[in-house]
């Protein structure tokens, strides 16, 4: 099996692509591929605990915490969350958070790398 | 030992988004990769200007000034003085009526002995195909 680095800036809400990205995650762990998850930029709003699942807004909390269950290593840009307000004790418990290097070491021995940028 | 080469391209224009600013901290991040690997393990990263991505390489631009924000310029010298592959592409320079004299060239001021280096875009394809990931931004 496969490790793939996947890197996503999107926002949580405002945009689909960070719903596609953590489908994605989920279609590759359930076949056994290692996954890291990379939230930089407006996707560190991804890492924010206690969000409100409305149906009109995209709600992947849930989905984010079974796939860590799962395995799923994810982290989001240090310093993206801090400039946006986005502190550590108001992050989803065991979503990691690092400086932008962490990203890159992990493209390191990636398989695949899917970057999947921003607005 | 081994070696990640990772190619950076930016395709948006500046200050409009995040995506340069981002595209070029992640590339300069690959200065401090070292502390996940092993010894001798590296992460190399190219930068290429592409498309509307070139008019983030005009210089004398006043971020700080207007927005109190360190410019996209000033980012781009700092790739330069680590030493980072900058690469502009000359034919969307062209299309912009641009040429070597209205863009950043180099960071003498900050040490830099890199230069950044205009190109035909076959030139960016051949890095494309040479690294090993590529981000688009």
């Amino acid at each position: 099996m496969g490790k793939l680095t996947i890197g996503c800036f999107s926002s949580l809400v405002g945009s689909m692509s960070l719903d596609f990205s953590v489908k994605l995650a989920s279609a590759a762990i359930e076949k056994g591929h290692k996954v890291d998850f990379w939230v930089s930029g407006n996707a560190t709003m991804l890492s924010i605990k206690g969000q409100r699942a409305f149906k009109d807004y995209s709600a992947l909390m849930k989905p984010v915490q079974e796939l860590m269950g799962k395995g799923l290593s994810i982290t989001a840009c240090e310093a993206c969350a801090e400039a946006r307000g986005y502190h550590k004790d108001n992050t989803i418990e065991n979503f990691k958070r690092h400086s932008m290097d962490w990203y890159l070491a992990s493209a390191f021995d990636a398989d695949r790398v899917f970057h999947i940028g921003g607005e | 030992m081994a070696t990640t080469k990772l190619g950076f391209i930016v395709q948006r224009t500046p200050y409009k988004s995040e995506n340069t600013k981002l595209a070029l901290t992640h590339a300069i991040s690959s200065q401090s990769v070292e502390v996940y690997l092993n010894d001798g393990d590296l992460v190399t990263a190219d930068i290429a200007f592409v498309g509307d991505g070139v008019l983030n390489c005009l210089k004398n631009q006043k971020a700080m000034e207007k927005y109190g924000l360190t410019s996209t310029e000033s980012h781009i010298k700092n790739c330069l003085l680590l030493d980072l592959n900058v690469m502009v592409c000359k034919e969307d320079l062209d299309k912009f009526g641009l040429s070597e004299n209205d863009i950043v060239m180099d960071a003498e001021e900050f040490g830099a002995d890199m230069t950044v280096k205009v190109v035909p875009f076959s030139e960016i394809t051949k890095m494309m195909e040479d690294v090993n990931h590529l981000l688009f931004f």
